[in-house]
């Protein structure tokens, strides 16, 4: 509808005048450079990767192709056990966070978004306010310890379980579904506990899967936390070997062995560790990106 | 069926029969009908007892003395001390500075992902806008670590861009990192790249709800393209950009302190060290739980104190705000 309606004005245009087409032509050119800009450091990356130690090391400049291919990088990341124990208590924290996260908004949103309930409102301006004051990074720190979860993997998952954010987004969605489907439900005999699984859930299911890739990815990015309660290396998530690895310099357990080209070496580990721990995500990009558009456009009806 | 429609729309009224309830009958009748939501709710009043509220109850402690051995309860009361310690800190100026320093410049970025998706929806071809959209939404994606690491390789005293910078201007090779007056531009630029595309979708989506009638009428009467933006698009986005502001405004105090912590380092503490940065290292690295709470307490008022003002001003002057 919407494409049809932008092809008709795009025809509409078309007896442009030379202003216009200038405009179009230096349009297209911008565009095309923001798109170079933002795609060359990242082809850096994934060709340094691939490069010779030595080579990269004598290159100036940024890559558009690996210098003398080699694997060398990937393999020392391969021998890197800390890699792959990150990997999987990251893909433990996202699943289970996820799913955490999801039924506790889930039902949250079904019970704030009932009409006819006394305390709803109150408890949304607390929810609220909330989201626009928070105690800070000690306090939190210090409620999160007093609870017990310090140096638990549980401490990265229960804290941040619920977003206000998204739950004002679900609350929304569930709000503009039809009252007569929750009343007939109940004179059926169903219970909120049955309306909001059996009923509620099928219905909203769009705004369900753009939330969930939310938490899923805030899941994923998360370090911060991880860096404050983790103290067991064998617990740390990705984000976190990573920053050892990139921002700390850390790759001596992966450089040893590689004898004098160690130092050389160390750079491209670097670079082969963002790969490897960017492409997952970016592999599943193209086919959760139509959700995520959506939801920025859901968060914008709310306004 | 209506019937009992109607019965169940009188659960919430404070006049039943003409009588006005009291307070307690109406908590009885709410009650009553809702008690099940209520149930439900529970694990969540819990949890946002615990995580969201009690942190901010445990600001108190910037009132106080706490040491962790004493406990919450047993630390003694000192009322003020940790507010005039900062702000006669050595430090506090330079905090300030930079922390200021860092939102106007983010504040400054804050028209680009409008003129970005000004930009992609004069594009003609649609197949072209497509793939524009989706390459600058990438970076949106790469985690805060793996960004700040790729900033740290290639600004390093061999990375990539040090040596383009040297080649074109002539800097000297070293470590861009450890230059104060490069921290600035790095740290913006790199924002810019990671977030410009992912901030215009939402421009985009709502320059997609504009009546395309309007533009219709505007061409009748002559306007041109340029023309139409000013009249038409500008006036139609007006609402989100207001709603966006505000929303950053909330933000722009907190400054990416997660990704200053992966960048800086003691060198250019001088323009880099912000107040969330400072509360981190005094307050979990030096242990000192109440002053840096009460720094804490600062910023978040500082915060707060932003968007309220944003919001009211913004209602006044547009009627639109976000509470």
């Amino acid at each position: 509808m919407r494409q049809k309606e932008a092809a008709a004005a795009g025809k509409r245009k078309m007896k442009a005048s030379l202003g216009s087409r200038l405009f179009d032509v230096f349009n297209v050119a911008v565009m095309s450079g923001l798109v170079i800009v933002i795609l060359i450091p990242l082809l850096h990356v994934v060709c340094a990767s691939f490069s010779d130690p030595a080579s990269y090391v004598r290159y100036e400049g940024l890559m558009w192709h690996p210098v003398d291919f080699c694997l060398d990088a990937y393999k020392a990341v391969m021998r890197n056990k800390n890699i792959l124990t990150g990997y999987l208590n990251t893909i433990f924290i996202v699943t289970v966070g996820t799913t955490i996260s999801i039924i506790f908004t889930l039902i949250a949103a079904y019970c704030l978004s009932r009409k006819n309930v006394m305390w709803n409102n109150i408890l949304m301006v607390g929810i609220v306010f909330s989201m626009y004051f928070n105690g800070g990074m000690i306090p939190f720190y210090l409620v999160v310890k007093g609870v017990g979860l310090n140096n638990s993997i549980w401490a990265l998952i229960i804290p941040p379980a619920i977003s206000t954010y998204n739950l004002i987004i679900m609350r929304t969605a569930m709000a503009s579904v039809p009252d007569s489907l929750e009343e007939s439900a109940k004179l059926d005999g169903a219970n909120h506990w049955t309306i909001l699984w059996k009923i509620m859930v099928p219905l909203v299911k769009p705004t369900i899967a753009v939330i969930c890739l939310y938490y899923a990815v805030t899941n994923w990015n998360s370090w911060f936390n991880a860096m404050l309660f983790i103290r067991d290396k064998a617990d740390y998530p990705l984000q976190l070997i990573l920053r050892e690895i990139l921002l700390q310099n850390d790759t001596s357990a992966m450089a040893a062995g590689a004898g004098a080209d160690e130092y050389l070496i160390s750079e491209t580990i670097q670079f082969a560790t963002i790969v490897v721990a960017t492409v997952p995500i970016l592999a599943i990009y193209p086919f959760v990106q139509k959700y995520f558009v959506k939801g920025v456009m859901i968060g914008a009806v709310k306004g | 069926m209506k019937r009992k429609m109607k019965i169940r729309k009188k659960t919430e009224p404070v006049y039943i029969n003409g009588r006005k309830l009291t307070f307690g009958e109406r908590v009885k009748r709410d009650f009553h009908h809702n008690w099940m939501l209520y149930l439900m709710l529970l694990p969540i009043i819990v949890y946002y007892l615990i995580f969201k509220f009690g942190p901010m109850f445990g600001l108190s402690i910037a009132f106080m003395d706490y040491k962790p051995a004493k406990g919450f309860t047993g630390s003694q009361w000192v009322g003020l001390k940790h507010f005039k310690n900062f702000f006669s800190d050595y430090y506090f100026g330079r905090l300030l500075r930079n922390t200021i320093r860092i939102s106007i410049f983010t504040l400054l970025t804050f028209p680009a992902p409008i003129i970005l998706a000004l930009l992609i929806n004069e594009l003609k071809s649609k197949r072209f806008a497509k793939w524009t959209q989706t390459i600058t939404y990438i970076p949106h994606f790469i985690s805060t670590v793996v960004i700040c690491g790729i900033i740290v390789k290639l600004t390093s005293s061999t990375g990539g861009i040090t040596s383009i910078l040297h080649t074109l201007f002539g800097i000297p090779q070293e470590t861009l990192l450890n230059k104060s007056a490069y921290f600035i531009p790095i740290y913006i630029i790199s924002e810019l790249w990671q977030s410009i595309g992912w901030n215009s979708i939402i421009y985009l989506s709502a320059l997609a709800g504009i009546d395309q009638e309007l533009y219709d009428a505007a061409r009748v009467d002559g306007a041109g393209r340029f023309k139409q933006v000013i009249y038409i698009t500008l006036p139609c986005l007006f609402p989100t950009i207001i709603i966006m502001f505000i929303l950053m405004m909330g933000k722009v105090f907190d400054v990416g302190y997660e990704k200053i912590m992966l960048l800086y380092n003691p060198a250019i503490y001088d323009v880099a060290d912000v107040i969330n940065t400072y509360v981190y290292r005094k307050g979990l690295i030096d242990a000192q739980f109440s002053y840096s709470a009460a720094v804490g307490l600062f910023n978040c008022v500082v915060s707060f104190a932003l968007v309220t003002i944003t919001n009211k001003f913004s209602k006044k002057v547009s009627g639109s705000g976000l509470w």
